[in-house]
């Protein structure tokens, strides 16, 4: 049962802190940090295969019915479960050791650790899982514990609505999932990713319609959770949580756990179905080009690399959708170093600015704050695919995928590319070189050794984590992974090279040394008026279907009913007074006796 | 256990301290109840731990028996009845007026709700489930706030009617057998009902009759209109009896009656059942997202809930219909938490309307923290015990209906979500007014203490509901052969 350690660690920590450690901060903190290297230690135990997986047991089972259900808490791992575990509980543990600097000073600490804690009993949950119904409750898990750190501060009236728009926009996305798992287990008559011959031969036979719809269904968890459009407007929201929350759970892994299931599931759901693959490889080449258009008017540090994340998590629903769920993977992990990187980063510079987020308001940055500088360049270059780093091996891939079948996503995928390269050097440029442009910029101070530690740490990942000597993409895709012999691959290559030198060399050219934006493309910079049209639309369509619905209740339903017996009402009225005496043995006598004689009447005929 | 309510309330007229003879009887009930809970066994799926002895017998009518017991489906209403009573007794202010009458009607209530659900006996059951209800009216008519008169006759109209209603399709039931057969016992019934059933008319007219008695005290749509005005008027600890217990003596009913004694009739009035039912949670959905206050919106989020309670029941299945049973107990557990809570809210800041209030939480994070524990339990998160009640509803319901209806279903889950964390955002988060810089949280033992007893029910069942499970599958599948 060792392996069990791994959820129940941070368990007890989240209980422990948010129950009674809520004013002891030193020790919540401590209780967090340890339990989380504790996940960290079995995550890595079980990598090398020293320990074994805990038994399942059942959570509810009706069966010998006609609607039989059995749902257990059980482990599922393969290669893929052990990369993910790796990447949750290490980035999780940096993030961790980070916030002890970053949250020094901030009264909550101790519901901060309990909530981070929190998080990782949930995230982890949904890596292990092997089944819907368990990944379910998991997910929503992670939906309460990132609606809780999103609304960490929650007298800012920003952070509040963020963390409601986040939780919705998330149950519009499971309301289809939990359509999709109750359709499968329908189909299957389990909810168990793995199948019996019989459940999969049902599944195979199914019409191709069927399979689209519950390919569909399924995937619709993924839009929310991984914000895809159009659920994508509660990402950048949520940057109003605390800059490490936003590396960990909007960043590196828990808008990565759609890509995830859309991995777990693919075969035997998704595998079926041509027509479930096409819809999410288009939903997830347009993110991955929607959001890179936008990121590229924004001013907020955090805002941008928040775009960029929703444009990443395209680029891996893509893979799964063009059938390279095992890119898909590779990309999320190395996606997991870098930008996880870039945030901590962002945090560091935010903490070295006391809370300055526009970059306009930054400049100069690199000679006075050398190590976070340093870090977040490479962090820069290897999300830019900048070749020899992380991203560059991972993106390629997933573009090379696209090369055969879909040339249109293909295109899509280098020029998301392109544009990558260039919102990154324009943040790169604007923030870290040209002149001090505010008052604050000129006296940064570098942050303490607890916060840059995990900064170089994920900054060295973030440089070899694509190096086939570790193996990361042959471990994940099972030793199958075809390197470097497919079709068009020296031109991808050349022409991802391409787009990266265009990229960046255009955003040097625009954005060196500059006071202040020479482009306002403001479709871009309000992010395509999305927000403003849900706002607008579905939003006021709804409250006035609402207050139409209680006028009408309040005067047809209610009102009609209780003028019509008003006569009835007064004379109730009045012997409602007479019992105000409390006379209730007298009522309660009269009442029986009545029934009694209504009994009577009745029944002796 | 019936009995200790019936001393408390004498120790009470005695001039007794009341609250502490109240909290003392719920305690001892409470014990009881789970006492009863290991002493029941789960091998046998059928009515045990009981009494059965004859009443009387008035010439011209079928004996009527004292038959109490418990199976699987009324114990887990059992521990919540007793779980709810002592929460609520204990959650009445100190200088309430007229103590000792306000808490005899209470302990009258859980009376009453108690002997409903454990009896056997058609005459018990309507007879306790009214004397929970007299005390209800008054109770809201002489302590309650706002337009506690209108809110007080209204409610007691709709109730009084509803009971007639449902006392008429209980008469028509016991009818409808030939003389010799005739009885008021609901084990006896069902033996003779399932070997030679009535026949479709006489069935569907009386499970017309009794969805609109039960549908009434369940507000089922369009029958709910006293639901939400009623709890806004009634003081907190009345809503938590009765939108967290009473109410679900209508379900109960449903189940106990209308599905095993009458199952071909049952589904002739399922299309009118489910369009009902979609009513209650879509339309009654959008009603709730358009309140302004917090009292009449958990009222009216009360009565959405009942739709999928509904729903599990029309879908008469083993797998919906222990879903329903531990819904009832996890729902009746969360209402009575968020009623609780709210009550808190209003006494410390005189305020009921989401306009005038926010910021809270940080002057009181002990109620903040309990009353998004209670929302998330409303909204169906898991780890809290609505979660597998709910689950449970979805997968029957959509073995029996499918794609199109559990998609409208389903759409109520957002809804749900939509307002209930609006409430949360505009009551605790934000700005904090400057009047409310001294308001003080719930502190203490005692004061806190009903509300951790309801939340660790709710996070217990939420992590373990096959404790309760195993008990209601077996006597749910018992009902349904």
């Amino acid at each position: 049962m060792a392996s069990g350690w791994l959820l129940f660690a941070p368990l007890i920590s989240a209980l422990a802190c948010l129950v009674w450690l809520r004013r002891k901060h030193d020790l919540a903190m401590f209780l967090s940090v340890g339990t989380c290297a504790i996940s960290f230690a079995i995550a890595v135990a079980l990598f090398v295969g020293a320990i074994p997986v805990p038994q399942p047991w059942n959570w509810i089972s009706i069966t010998g019915g006609v609607a039989n259900l059995t749902v257990p808490i059980g482990w599922y791992v393969d290669n893929t479960t052990k990369m993910m575990l790796l990447v949750v509980t290490g980035v999780g543990l940096l993030v961790h050791i980070f916030s002890i600097g970053y949250m020094a000073h901030d009264e909550g600490r101790g519901r901060f650790f309990g909530e981070l804690s929190l998080f990782m009993f949930s995230m982890l949950g949904i890596v292990v899982a092997n089944n819907f119904v368990m990944m379910f409750i998991f997910w929503e898990l992670v939906g309460v514990s990132s609606y809780l750190l999103i609304g960490f501060w929650f007298q800012k009236p920003a952070a509040a609505e963020a963390a409601n728009k986040a939780f919705l926009c998330n149950r519009v996305g499971d309301f289809g999932f939990l359509m999709g798992i109750l359709m499968y287990w329908s189909i299957t008559g389990t909810v168990m990713f793995q199948l019996n011959a019989a459940s999969a031969s049902t599944l195979a036979t199914q019409t191709s319609a069927t399979l689209t719809t519950l390919g569909v269904l399924l995937f619709c968890g993924c839009v929310g959770k991984s914000a895809m459009v159009p659920l994508h407007v509660w990402l950048p929201d949520a940057m109003e949580g605390p800059t490490p929350v936003s590396a960990l759970i909007h960043a590196a892994t828990m808008v990565a756990a759609g890509v995830y299931m859309l991995v777990r599931i693919f075969p035997p759901v998704l595998s079926a179905s041509v027509g479930a693959q096409e819809v999410i490889a288009t939903v997830g080449g347009f993110t991955a080009l929607f959001a890179a258009l936008i990121a590229t008017q924004q001013n907020d540090i955090k805002r941008i690399l928040a775009y960029s994340t929703l444009s990443q998590l395209g680029y891996m629903v893509m893979a799964v959708g063009i059938a390279a769920p095992g890119a898909a993977m590779f990309h999320l992990t190395t996606h997991a170093f870098f930008k996880a990187l870039l945030f901590l980063a962002a945090g560091s510079v935010i903490h070295a600015l006391h809370e300055e987020q526009d970059i306009w308001n930054m400049g100069g940055l690199w000679k006075k704050i050398p190590i976070t500088f340093a870090t977040f360049a490479l962090g820069t270059l290897a999300l830019t695919g900048f070749p020899g780093f992380a991203g560059f091996f991972s993106k390629d891939e997933i573009i090379l995928a696209a090369y055969e079948k879909f040339p249109c996503l293909y295109a899509i995928g280098l020029i998301t590319a392109a544009l990558t390269a260039f919102y990154m050097f324009r943040l790169v440029f604007v923030a870290f070189f040209g002149p001090a442009r505010t008052e604050k910029a000129e006296h940064p101070h570098e942050s303490p050794a607890v916060m840059t530690a995990p900064l170089v740490l994920l900054a060295i990942l973030s440089v070899i984590g694509g190096w086939s000597i570790l193996g990361i993409h042959s471990y994940i895709a099972g030793g199958h992974a075809a390197e470097g012999h497919q079709p068009g691959h020296s031109l991808t290559l050349g022409l991802s090279i391409l787009a990266f030198a265009v990229g960046s060399l255009s955003a040097y050219f625009l954005y060196f040394n500059k006071k202040s934006d020479p482009i306002r493309i403001s479709l871009f910079a309000n992010k395509f008026y999305i927000d403003e049209i849900y706002l607008n639309g579905p939003v006021k369509f709804q409250q006035a279907i609402a207050r139409i619905l209680a006028w009408v209740d309040n005067w047809i339903v209610g009102g009609c009913l209780v003028r019509g017996t008003a006569f009835v009402s007064n004379l109730t009225g009045e012997a409602l007074r007479l019992f105000q005496t409390g006379s209730l043995q007298a009522y309660a006598f009269l009442f029986s006796f009545g029934t009694i004689l209504i009994l009577y009447f009745t029944l002796l005929r | 256990m019936l009995l200790i309510p019936l001393v408390g309330i004498g120790l009470i007229l005695l001039k007794s301290p009341p609250k502490i003879v109240a909290i003392a009887a719920a305690l001892l009930n409470f014990t009881f109840s789970l006492v009863a809970l290991m002493q029941f066994n789960s091998q046998i799926a059928g009515v045990q731990l009981g009494l059965n002895i004859p009443w009387v017998h008035l010439p011209g009518l079928p004996e009527i028996r004292f038959h109490i017991g418990l199976d699987g489906i009324n114990l887990p209403l059992l521990l919540l009845t007793t779980t709810v009573t002592l929460a609520a007794v204990s959650v009445v202010p100190n200088d309430i007026k007229r103590p000792r009458e306000f808490f005899s009607y209470l302990l009258f209530m859980s009376l009453g709700a108690i002997g409903a659900f454990v009896s056997f006996d058609l005459f018990f059951l309507y007879i306790f489930h009214e004397f929970a209800l007299i005390p209800t009216f008054l109770l809201i008519g002489i302590w309650g706030t706002q337009n506690r008169q209108f809110a007080s006759m209204q409610l007691t109209l709709y109730l009084t009617l509803g009971s007639l209603v449902l006392l008429a399709g209980v008469l028509a039931l016991v009818l409808a057998l030939p003389v010799q057969l005739r009885s008021f016992d609901l084990l006896v019934l069902q033996r003779h009902l399932s070997q030679m059933p009535l026949n479709d008319f006489s069935q569907q007219t009386i499970v017309g009759f009794l969805l609109v008695g039960f549908g009434t005290l369940v507000s089922l749509f369009p029958l709910h209109s006293w639901a939400a005005p009623g709890y806004a008027a009634a003081p907190p600890s009345v809503a938590m009896m009765h939108a967290g217990v009473l109410k679900k003596f209508g379900l109960y009913g449903l189940i106990r009656i209308a599905v095993p004694l009458l199952p071909q009739g049952f589904d002739a009035w399922l299309p009118i059942l489910l369009v009902c039912l979609l009513g209650n949670i879509l339309y009654i959905g959008f009603v709730t997202l358009a309140q302004k206050e917090l009292q009449t919106m958990l009222g009216f989020s009360s009565v959405m809930h009942m739709g999928y309670l509904f729903l599990g029941i029309a879908a008469t299945n083993e797998t919906s219909l222990s879903g329903v049973i531990l819904l009832m107990v996890a729902h009746g557990l969360s209402a009575a938490l968020l009623f609780g809570l709210a009550g808190e809210i209003q006494q410390r800041t005189g305020e009921n309307r989401f306009a005038e209030l926010g910021g809270l939480a940080k002057r009181a994070p002990f109620l903040a923290t309990a009353f998004v524990i209670a929302s998330m339990a409303s909204i169906g998160l898991p780890g809290l015990a609505n979660f597998p009640g709910e689950l449970l509803i979805f997968f029957g319901g959509w073995h029996r209906f499918g794609l199109g209806i559990m998609a409208l279903v389903l759409w109520g889950v957002v809804l749900g979500a939509v307002y209930q964390l609006r409430a949360v955002r505009k009551v605790f988060f934000g700005d904090l007014p400057a009047r409310f810089e001294s308001i003080t949280d719930v502190t203490g033992t005692a004061q806190r203490g009903p509300y951790v007893l309801l939340i660790a029910a709710l996070l217990f069942l939420g992590f373990f509901p096959s404790i309760l499970l195993q008990v209601i599958t077996p006597a749910v599948k018992l009902l349904l052969n």
